[in-house]
């Protein structure tokens, strides 16, 4: 199945099992525009697929009264770049009511926030801001990079009871991968996409499989490349990256992001500053995401980039 | 209305305002603005006083039942002692301490009581509208048959939740009382003078939802006004708007002097005095002045109670500090 209907499977999966589960967002009720809710409304119905006017400050701030009374909201953002709108509700509401009323509440929502670089959507559609997400205390932030990801990753979500920023990549909602039901992946658990012992690669979303391409490359060059998926990041997995790192005393960080005040600043410090080891991190230049495809082009990580660091 | 009924609402507005003069008491060198300095106070940080505002909650909360909820706002004292939150946890919760609602982790802009519906004070201008909305939308979803009032200032009828948030009601023909409690200013600055319009009622009717304007510092016209209100969403008929006009007769924060405005308008103002306006009703009930002294006697007494226990609670231990934020990825704070 696709990602995208991965993430559907496991939403559909988790209103079947709780009623409490709920999604709220613009266009839900006709499948979503990437399709990633497609039939949830004629099974479940207007009431808990619900239709919202374009209001992403009140789609978000509701959840969080829905969240607050009981309920389990999906928050539909269509693009992450529009839950900009409905920062005051997930920074300052979401993320800080637990804390803030002394745990008397809690606030279990699942904010879908698609990333990525997204044929020719410009600078508007296409923004990565996982990073300004891992900095807000409360929040969980996930960014699944395989169909399986999408489903397990959703439903631990899910499962949680912490506000969680999903972060599905435009890009991907069309990659086919097996998915299976019952494999468990727990949130702040990365992944070993690829086993190697020359340097390790840590990335995710759609820049795993840059990576993946570019660690083909490079074994046929002799460099043998570990490439870890970190899936969720915050609570990012120190221990997995650590210990490669540790292993293969090589750190490269690669993400889709902006590289300046980027997530792999932050791994790359703190593998710098446990192991002392030659870190390096890759994102885009800090340019706004061009409409035309040479300026497109610009904004995202190369391959080539890529793997001139892997060469060192 | 009953002379009984009136005593209770004289009374929690009478608490009220005895909680508001000692928070602020206790506030004095709290905080460091409006050229005040820093000195060893009890209440820290900006303190938002609701004094002479307390007929609005009194009078909608006496309509409300205990499974039904509110949302509040940075003013937001009057409001969670009107939904029936004890006085001695708020006034520790303003001392910081552990045995405050929110274990000191709030203060005045974020209390909270949810074991009596109080969903949380908001340290930000209209966000409770949004909450409000989405909690109602969960009764409706869950069959509940609980209403929220939710309570905002004239100030956040200029800012786009309030927008959003309205509108979202009336399309889902959502159990909320909208509440304006209109103060006159948004912060620092005549809320007429930033406001295009006629205002927050048709604002709200220009949505379609309906609504009553009443004066705000009239604890009976705010009762009445809020019982036909409720009545109505009650019957199912969605979103209802009450604009109570009342007064800010304090600054916008504790130790704002409130020096940019009129003497004269604050001086008019005092003369509407919502606790004044009530004496004068009791006198047709047969009511005496002693009677009304005891009671205000009685509610100043339970403050000071509270203050009582307050000093003498401790503070939470640092540890305390790192709870409550998220269970995934707990103990992971670098």
């Amino acid at each position: 199945m696709t990602y995208a209907q991965a993430g559907r499977a496991a939403l559909a999966q988790a209103m079947r099992a709780d009623q409490r589960v709920v999604a709220l967002g613009e266009d839900v009720g006709r499948g979503g525009i990437f399709g990633q809710y497609q039939g949830l409304a004629d099974e479940f119905g207007p009431a808990r697929v619900i239709d919202a006017p374009i209001s992403e400050a009140t789609i978000m701030g509701a959840a969080v009264g829905m969240a607050l009374a009981g309920l389990k909201p999906v928050v539909e953002m269509r693009v992450a770049d529009f839950a900009l709108c409905a920062m005051d509700e997930l920074v300052n509401q979401a993320a800080k009511a637990r804390y803030m009323f002394g745990g008397q509440a809690r606030v279990p929502l699942v904010a879908r926030l698609p990333i990525g670089i997204w044929s020719g959507a410009a600078a508007q559609h296409g923004q990565s801001f996982e990073a300004w997400f891992a900095h807000v205390p409360g929040l969980v932030v996930v960014a699944p990079a395989t169909p399986q990801d999408n489903f397990t990753l959703l439903q631990a979500s899910l499962a949680c009871g912490d506000p969680v920023v999903y972060m599905e990549h435009k890009e991907l909602w069309g990659l086919q991968g097996e998915v299976q039901a019952a494999q468990p992946a727990p949130l702040g658990r990365a992944r070993i996409a690829r086993e190697g012992k020359d340097v390790t690669l840590v990335t995710w979303s759609r820049a795993l499989h840059v990576a993946l391409a570019c660690a083909q490359d490079a074994a046929a060059a002799g460099i043998s490349v570990e490439v870890i998926d970190l899936r969720t990041i915050w609570p990012w997995d120190r221990e997995a990256v650590l210990q490669s790192a540790a292993k293969t005393r090589r750190l490269l960080v690669v993400h889709e992001a902006v590289r300046a005040a980027g997530f792999g600043a932050e791994i790359a410090a703190t593998v710098a500053e446990e192991l002392g080891i030659p870190v390096r991190r890759l994102g885009g230049p800090r340019i706004p995401v061009g409409y035309s495809r040479p300026l497109e082009d610009e904004a995202r990580v190369s391959m080539e980039t890529i793997q001139q660091a892997l060469r060192g | 209305m009953s002379a009984d009924r009136l005593l209770s609402l004289f009374h929690t507005m009478a608490r009220i305002r005895a909680f508001e003069n000692a928070a602020e008491e206790a506030s004095s060198g709290g905080v460091a603005a409006f050229g005040s300095t820093l000195g060893a106070a009890k209440v820290r940080g900006p303190l938002h006083l609701s004094t002479g505002q307390e007929a609005v909650p009194v009078g909608v909360c006496a309509n409300l039942a205990a499974g039904d909820a509110i949302t509040s706002t940075h003013r937001g004292h009057g409001h969670t002692i009107a939904k029936g939150a004890s006085l001695e946890p708020m006034m520790c919760e303003l001392f910081g301490r552990a045995t405050g609602f929110n274990g000191g982790k709030g203060g005045s802009m974020h209390i909270a009581d949810f074991s009596v519906g109080m969903l949380g004070a908001n340290g930000v201008v209209a966000a409770g509208i949004p909450i409000a909305v989405g909690a109602a939308h969960a009764y409706r979803i869950t069959g509940s048959k609980a209403v929220i009032a939710c309570f905002f200032g004239d100030g956040a009828i200029n800012r786009g939740p309030f927008l959003e948030g309205l509108n979202w009601a009336k399309i889902h023909v959502l159990p909320v009382l909208f509440v304006c409690e209109d103060n006159r200013y948004s912060a620092m600055t005549s809320t007429d003078a930033m406001t295009a319009g006629p205002g927050a009622l048709a604002r709200a009717e220009s949505l379609g939802i309906a609504g009553l304007a009443c004066d705000g510092n009239d604890v009976e016209a705010v009762h009445d006004a809020a019982a036909e209100l409720l009545g109505r969403i009650r019957r199912g008929e969605g979103p209802q708007f009450l604009h109570a006009i009342t007064y800010r007769v304090k600054g916008h924060v504790s130790v704002d002097p409130a020096a940019y405005r009129d003497r004269c308008e604050l001086a008019r103002a005092l003369e509407q005095d919502p606790l004044a306006l009530a004496r004068e009703r009791f006198s047709a009930h047969g009511i005496a002045a002693a009677e009304l002294d005891r009671i205000v006697a009685q509610a100043e007494a339970e403050v000071a109670q509270a203050l009582r226990a307050a000093a003498a609670a401790p503070f939470p231990d640092g540890e305390a500090a790192y709870t409550d934020i998220q269970d995934t990825g707990a103990g992971q704070w670098q």
